[in-house]
């Protein structure tokens, strides 16, 4: 096993870096808002694509993560009016309990019962949102107030309602998002991970405790997913029930498809590649959700292995 | 309104959504038992049967009674014929592996949908009852349509019942789900099959639909909460056994429009959601159900 990554491997990765640095510059205002989403989605994407990509499971539940990490923030910032740094710790800490709760509940499945129990307890999880609209006022959301709008951190103040300062903020955490799950990735543990996903029983055999080590992706996908929640809810200020539907498992699911799921770059590249077709869809007409519909389809027939995995098979093998 | 008349109009309701949910849950539990496959795109059937029966009834513009026997035959052929086409342009070039299935048939719900979306619009629009007729009970009056669903939906049940287990057809369908290699090797074309059991799944759902649509409009919509109590159903009944999925449904539509009145339906949802899940999880056979294979 080679610890080192390869010198092409790492300028890859800081040339993708940079790229998404020097974009704020030359982006216009509304590129630079959608980049900024763009890149907090890629964060939900890549916690996503760590148990779905690289440990072969298949939740069908992952906005449940998000919406905790949304909620665990949002709600801190709003009824207790915590600071935003308090705030962001505690809608992950939020989304670490709940993916350590479900993975001991759901991960006693396999195959296709996962994937419906895990999309059952998201279900459960908007149900809740809905039912104590007292507090989360339901479909229509909270937005959050001024207080939440500003913090200081080591004595420099940051502006959540300036743009570049919002832009950078997500550069920084979808930086530090990548790093995890690259590290993960080519560490013992990631090897240990993929061995369940391409078999299970033999990797038992071997020793492996595979239930630990399917616990332990769930809890960091998981707690990824919810750290992109946090970053949503404290950016943009609003929370709201629809972060919590099906539609947010899809869109994780779809994201890490389109760009490869089990490689480190897909889950960005796939996030803003489909965010912009639904963009440009949603131009032309209300029924931009086709365009997933067709994506999805067109995927799973022609195209399992996504952009950068079909890549990696053809020309790129050094790809991790 | 007394406790008993309420509790007596509860439970009316809860038959009415147990009849409509049987027929829907079969079809998704005949898919499932036949041919292993977790049809997600299940409740966009049920809404297609809806919208169809929409069209037919208004653009023939016949008399109500006979427009609804017209949608009542012609919108679950053409559901069928549209789920027999997505069973041979996408589920069988995936030799119905049960993970790619899932994931192409939310792909399929979505552009059923969304399609539906672009030709008929957002709006909600009702279909007009074959019959108006008031049973005057002493403390409040009822529909004498709903009961007629309720008797159809029982119709259905047993065709449905009598098809599976007394026929040729039925035979057939067996023993594909009970061996497909070995019925294979015995002549029965079980690619043929496939695609009519996921079509006829498909119509069971429009059939119920159809059925409803004169008490509940037909949206776009429309489809996710049938899908979610079928999956309730099927699960709670043990997957693939059709007697399971009868009692079960029989269950969580009585009990459902039962609590909701008295309680929020939201709460109901979510506190039958939260069971299933764990009943999936310790007891994957279901509650009622036959042990499966």
């Amino acid at each position: 096993m080679n610890t080192a990554p390869s010198l092409k491997v790492l300028l890859l990765h800081i040339a993708v870096i940079a790229i998404f640095f020097g974009l704020q510059f030359v982006l216009p205002e509304y590129h630079h808002l959608a980049m900024t989403r763009v890149m907090v989605l890629a964060i939900f994407a890549m916690g996503y694509n760590l148990l779905f990509g690289y440990t072969g499971l298949l939740s069908l539940g992952h906005a449940l993560f998000f919406a905790s990490g949304l909620y665990g923030a949002g709600l801190a910032a709003y009824h207790l009016e915590w600071s935003v740094p308090a705030a962001f710790l505690c809608g992950i800490l939020a989304g670490f309990v709940m993916s350590l709760f479900i993975g001991l509940i759901s991960l006693r499945t396999t195959g296709v019962a996962f994937m419906i129990v895990t999309m059952m307890f998201a279900q459960v999880a908007y149900l809740a949102s809905l039912y104590f609209s007292q507090w989360t006022r339901g479909e229509e959301g909270l937005v959050l107030p001024q207080s939440a709008r500003s913090f200081d951190l080591a004595g420099v103040t940051f502006d959540l309602t300036d743009a570049a300062t919002r832009y950078n903020l997500a550069f920084v955490l979808m930086t530090v998002a990548l790093l995890i799950c690259f590290i993960i990735v080519r560490s013992p543990l990631g090897r240990a991970m993929i061995a369940v996903r391409e078999n299970e029983p033999r990797t038992l055999m071997l020793g492996y405790d595979t239930f630990r080590l399917k616990l332990v992706a769930l809890i960091v996908s998981g707690s990824l997913s919810a750290m992109a929640g946090a970053t949503y809810a404290l950016l943009f200020a609003y929370i709201g029930s629809s972060f919590a539907s099906i539609q947010y498992s899809i869109e994780a699911l779809l994201f890490t498809l389109l760009g490869g799921a089990g490689t480190v770059l897909g889950p960005l590249l796939g996030t803003v590649s489909m965010f912009y077709m639904i963009d440009i869809a949603s131009n032309y007409t209300p029924a931009y959700m086709l365009v997933t519909g067709i994506m999805l389809v067109f995927l799973i027939l022609f195209f399992p292995r996504g952009i950068l995995g079909s890549i990696r098979e053809r020309w790129l093998k050094w790809l991790p | 309104m007394a406790f008993g008349p309420f509790l007596l109009l509860a439970t009316l309701e809860g038959l009415l959504q147990a009849a409509v949910l049987t027929l829907t849950a079969l079809g998704l539990s005949l898919v499932f038992g036949v041919m292993r496959v977790v049809n997600v795109a299940h409740g966009e059937f049920f809404m297609l049967g809806a919208v169809i029966a929409w069209w037919v009834t208004s653009m023939l513009g016949l008399p109500p009674a006979l427009g609804f026997v017209a949608a009542l035959l012609i919108s679950p052929l053409a559901v069928g014929a549209i789920a027999y086409a997505g069973e041979r342009l996408v589920l069988r070039r995936l030799s119905y592996n049960p993970e790619a299935t899932i994931v192409a048939t939310i792909g399929m719900l979505y552009i059923i949908q969304q399609t539906v979306l672009l030709t008929y619009g957002p709006d909600a629009r009702p279909v007009t009852a074959p019959f108006y007729y008031r049973l005057q009970l002493p403390w409040f009056g009822y529909s004498a349509y709903n009961l007629f669903v309720i008797a159809a939906a029982i119709i259905v049940l047993a065709i449905t019942w009598f098809v599976l287990t007394k026929t040729k057809i039925g035979l057939i369908m067996r023993a594909a789900q009970f061996d497909s290699e070995t019925a294979q090797a015995f002549g029965i074309p079980i690619g043929k099959v496939y695609g009519l059991v996921f079509a006829a799944g498909a119509m069971l759902a429009a059939i119920a639909a159809v059925l409803i649509v004169p008490i509940r409009q037909a949206h776009y919509l429309m489809g996710l909460d049938p899908l979610l109590l079928s999956f309730i159903v099927v699960i709670i009944g043990g997957l693939g056994s059709i007697r399971g999925t009868v009692v079960a449904a029989l269950v969580i539509g009585l009990s459902d429009g039962i609590i909701s009145m008295f309680f929020s339906p939201t709460l109901a949802k979510m506190l039958s959601t939260l069971l299933v899940a764990l009943v999936l999880v310790f007891k994957p056979e279901g509650l009622f159900g036959a042990k499966t294979r």
